[in-house]
């Protein structure tokens, strides 16, 4: 992993929320992200993994700077852009874009779909008639027709809703794309039909994703490589034959064990590792390991120290003291 | 031959909106064994919630007609005063979102103790002995203690035990749980599904289990009954439903699943188009603007009757009228 | 939670402060001079100065203000000499026009206004409530669509109209009542109703109507939420399904605004006082307000705050008792 080739690099990224105001200071603040590394390299999807609370969607916030990291960096294309203005910021933004859970909120229900996919093309200075191209261009791509352009987006279905949200993302042919959820709103049959959009659209247009989401199946069939999340750090990063046929964190082991599998013979067959009680808060999380309260392999080591994300193999790197051979 | 536990005939539901009648359940047959578990399966708009709702008489401003017999007793049309003494005593709910179903107000051992009292009577004291015995059952440590908190104040794991002990308090025989697994995290839903079969298992539970979701489909249900735009349209036991999948909505919900266990690279086949308007439902069988089979074909009979089940093997049924061609 | 109530109590203390404050600065610095009033229409400008030395007038503001805020824990007496005069604990300011220390006018006006607010609300609550209550669980039918457009009609009357049709119908032509006058419970409860009754109709009308559209969307919403499909699961009786587990959150915002409510107007129901005479707080403000009798205008003023300051913390309070998810704070 080279930083020169990659379109996004993120090092030890951080975040940490105020906590709430008692009588006379603050209450300790709440770590959602701590120390998180990671590249993301042209044209391959990093799936980001993890339970709720473990900082996936804030990590993702952090990467286009909807959110402001309380520590590390971020660079785009090897230009560190966590501090820069909004306004030095402007000219890339159109390379890096985002694409949310729920549809409808993201769209603005009182413009066109027209003027909601021209809106980022404006926002360039590209002439109308160039816009109206682009756009007409955009929604053929996303699998909706030019009759859908003057109408406004709550006479659609949560798919062509997110088709639209997609295509709104991709109007300034994007590097790499953020997708928070995509599709854990959607029914079934539609979540299959806006992955195998965003995997078309990768392929034709060489884009790079950053795909977060709980949903351990989906994450597999998008990624090049995984990073799972848990507590606000990365516990394991790497190749997704790794991650998910050779997995080297407890954690990622239980994860997958606990997703039941559409295949009554193979459920019955299967060996799972139930994990007790809930994720803890990231208000106050656990010393040492953060997952070793929930752990069958935890030692004493675990309880004090914590393990720092080490390379397991060329392929994959894990934080754990113990992981599996 | 003894009577089923839950023997659910012709069960249609419909509401009077303002923009007109919607039909969310159109005539469905199922039956529920004691000790059994069956699992409804089904997209937004299927009608598989409102199912449950109906069979509880927990269905608000709706028509409800068909039949569903409850040991022998018959549910639809009771009046409510009969069907308050079955209902949390004889068939209990857990609903998916426990921090919307257990009341804000009211601790936790009062929420179950209610429910007791208003079956068995007793004081106050004895109903309360009893919800921190049920909560123990759950597996929710410190019982005594954790009776006496809020909802708010439980994790989302513990919420949903806490929800499964309130629908154990009576004893009940049947338990409808409408996704009761959905709202939580992958590890803890399996610890709750776990636990769900287990006391299924223990005490002879008949099970109904809603859920969107497959896998949990795959790993807690006996009988699967798949749902489309208010219709049953296939009905077999796990194993062959998951093996030898009939109609072809089933199949495309399972060529669409990406799958923990499939090969890497495997292509998804999205089932096209959207799940039908619940107010504007196609003619004839629901399914057909998406399916393949009626694609290749332009069968007038899919736009004709709605297709009713049929037997295509032992204890398989499928309402496709293409289940000749496409088996 | 006593560290709560210790914040809450500091704060309104410091709100009441700054009240206090800017309401002297209003008016200390703009209206009339108190001196040419104490004094007299016809006063020379020596007899002027000499009064405004008395009264301590000519103190800075500062000082002035000094006094007053302590005088309302202290008392004081006011000026010097012949024109001394005593303002016991706790001192609010004398009114030099009537004679008398501003917290005996307000306290001689109290019980009025208490007895106008309270009978009003626990009739208003009565109508609205009752009628949002069966409005909602009747809801879409002929009598919950004939309430509400009743509740539209009266809330479109404006209170002196209301006041003297009442008048007329009850008083003037069948004679049921008499004039409204003041008769404190203490001395004659049943007077004390058929006097206050046209009142308190007239202050609880609107008040009902607007109860009742929000008593009614309120429990609509609250009979939709998941909680009473469990307590209904449960196999409860619909009464207690809807008693307990319905009204109760549905009743919580309309605690909240009764209290906010009341504290308005204990601190005086201005026009309903003046279309009845009836000698309440906002009859006082009101007179006062035009005789330029200032120190009263404040001390009514200073009166209403702490009135609604103190039903917020109030409010605040019940709304942690009743909801266990407020009492974090």
């Amino acid at each position: 992993m080279t930083t020169d080739t990659a379109v996004l690099s993120v090092r030890d990224l951080g975040m940490t929320f105020p906590g709430p105001r008692g009588v006379l200071r603050r209450a300790p603040g709440v770590r959602a992200v701590d120390g998180v590394s990671f590249d993301v390299r042209p044209g391959e999807t990093l799936g980001l993994v993890g339970e709720s609370g473990c900082g996936k969607s804030t990590t993702g916030r952090m990467l286009v700077r909807l959110l402001d990291p309380t520590a590390g960096q971020v660079s785009f294309r090897g230009q560190d852009i966590t501090r820069a203005p909004q306004r030095q910021l402007r000219p890339l933004r159109s390379k890096f874009q985002m694409i949310f859970q729920d549809p409808f909120a993201s769209l603005n229900p009182r413009k066109t779909v027209q003027q909601i996919i021209a809106a980022p093309l404006r926002a360039q200075g590209a002439s109308p008639s160039t816009i109206r191209e682009e756009v007409r261009d955009l929604i053929r791509l996303v699998g909706l027709a030019p009759e859908h352009l003057e109408r406004y987006p709550h006479q659609f279905s949560g798919g062509q809703a997110q088709r639209i949200g997609i295509a709104r993302a991709l109007a300034t042919r994007p590097e790499l794309v953020v997708a928070d959820e995509p599709v854990s709103a959607l029914d079934v049959s539609i979540q299959a039909q806006i992955v195998g959009l965003m995997e078309r659209l990768q392929a034709e247009l060489g884009v790079a994703y950053v795909f977060i989401a709980h949903d351990l199946a989906v994450v597999k069939h998008l990624s090049h490589r995984v990073a799972v999340m848990y507590l606000g750090r990365i516990v394991e990063l790497g190749d997704r034959a790794d991650v998910y046929e050779r997995p080297a964190h407890p954690y990622t082991k239980a994860l997958l064990s606990a997703v039941p599998l559409p295949d009554p013979a193979a459920e019955r067959a299967r060996e799972r590792i139930v994990l007790l009680g809930d994720p803890p808060s990231p208000a106050s999380p656990p010393p040492g390991c953060t997952f070793h309260p929930r752990c069958p392999k935890a030692q004493a080591v675990c309880r004090t120290e914590a393990p720092v994300l080490a390379p397991d193999t060329p392929t994959r790197q894990v934080a754990c003291h113990f992981p599996e051979a | 031959m003894t009577t089923p536990l839950l023997a659910v005939q012709n069960l249609a539901v419909t509401f009077d909106t303002a923009e007109g009648t919607v039909h969310a359940v159109k005539g469905i047959d199922f039956t529920v064994e004691r000790g059994r578990t069956l699992g409804i399966v089904g997209e937004s708009g299927s009608g598989k919630s409102v199912t449950s709702l109906a069979v509880m008489g927990l269905h608000r401003g709706a028509t409800v007609t068909g039949s569903a017999q409850l040991d022998g007793t018959e549910l639809i049309g009771a009046p409510d005063d009969h069907l308050r003494t079955l209902r949390g005593r004889k068939m209990a709910m857990v609903f998916q979102d426990a921090l919307t179903a257990l009341h804000p107000y009211f601790t936790v051992g009062d929420q179950i103790a209610e429910a007791y009292r208003s079956h068995f009577g007793g004081t106050r004291k004895a109903a309360h002995a009893r919800a921190v015995d049920v909560l123990g059952d759950v597996g929710i440590p410190e019982p005594a203690r954790r009776a006496r908190e809020h909802p708010h104040q439980f994790s989302g794991g513990m919420r949903q035990r806490a929800m499964i002990a309130l629908a154990l308090s009576c004893e009940p025989d049947l338990i409808i749980a409408d996704e009761p697994t959905t709202a939580l995290d992958v590890t803890v839903q399996a610890q709750v599904l776990d636990l769900l079969t287990r006391l299924q298992r223990e005490r002879g539970l008949g099970l109904v289990l809603i859920t969107h979701d497959l896998g949990v489909i795959a790993r807690a249900a006996d009988d699967v009954l798949v749902m489309y735009g208010g219709s049953a349209v296939e009905q077999a036991d796990a194993e062959a439903l998951f093996t030898t999948p009939r109609h072809p909505y089933t199949r495309g919900l399972l060529d669409s699943l990406p799958r923990l266990d499939a090969a890497p690279d495997t292509a998804l086949r999205a089932i096209p188009g959207t799940p039908p308007s619940l107010l504007a439902p196609p003619a004839g069988c629901a399914f057909h603007p998406r399916c393949p089979a009626y694609a290749a074909t332009s069968d007038t009979r899919c736009t004709g009757e709605r297709p009713p089940l049929r037997t295509v093997a032992g204890g398989h049924r499928s309402a496709c009228i293409h289940d000749e061609v496409t088996a | 939670m006593i560290g709560y109530l210790l914040r809450r109590l500091a704060a309104m203390a410091a709100t009441l402060l700054v009240v206090c404050a800017l309401t002297f600065a209003v008016f200390y610095l703009f209206p009339a001079d108190p001196a040419v009033q104490f004094c007299g229409k016809d006063c020379s400008t020596e007899r002027i100065e000499l009064v405004r030395q008395q009264l301590g007038l000519a103190d800075p503001l500062i000082v002035q203000f000094w006094h007053y805020v302590t005088g309302i824990f202290a008392g004081q007496t006011l000026g010097t000499g012949q024109y001394a005069v005593q303002c016991g604990f706790p001192c609010f300011g004398y009114s030099f026009q009537s004679a008398q220390p501003v917290w005996d006018l307000m306290m001689d006006r109290l019980p009025t206004s208490i007895s106008l607010a309270l009978g009003a609300a626990a009739l208003w609550l009565l109508l609205g409530v009752g009628t949002g209550v069966v409005s909602a669980l009747r809801r879409g039918t002929r009598l919950d669509r004939t309430l509400m457009v009743g509740t539209i009609g009266v809330a479109a009357l404006p209170v002196y109209f209301t006041a003297m049709i009442l008048l007329y119908l009850v008083v003037t032509v069948a004679g049921l009542l008499p004039y409204p006058r003041y008769i404190a419970f203490t001395e004659h409860p049943g007077q004390w109703i058929s006097n206050l009754i046209l009142p308190w109709i007239t202050l609880a009308l609107l008040n009902a109507a607007i109860y009742a559209r929000m008593t009614r969307n309120s429990v609509i919403e609250t009979m939709a939420e998941p909680y009473v499909r469990t307590a209904r699961a449960k196999g409860l009786r619909e009464r207690r399904v809807v008693g307990k587990h319905g009204l109760r959150p549905a009743l919580t915002p309309v605690v909240t605004m009764l209290g906010m409510d009341l504290g308005g107007l204990l601190a005086g129901a201005l026009i309903t006082e003046s279309l009845f005479s009836l000698p309440g707080i906002g009859k006082l403000f009101a007179d006062s307000l035009n005789k330029s009798d200032q120190p009263v205008v404040m001390g009514v003023t200073l009166l209403a705050s702490f009135f609604i300051v103190s039903s917020n913390l109030v409010v605040d309070l019940l709304y942690a008792w009743i909801d266990p998810r407020a009492r974090l704070a």
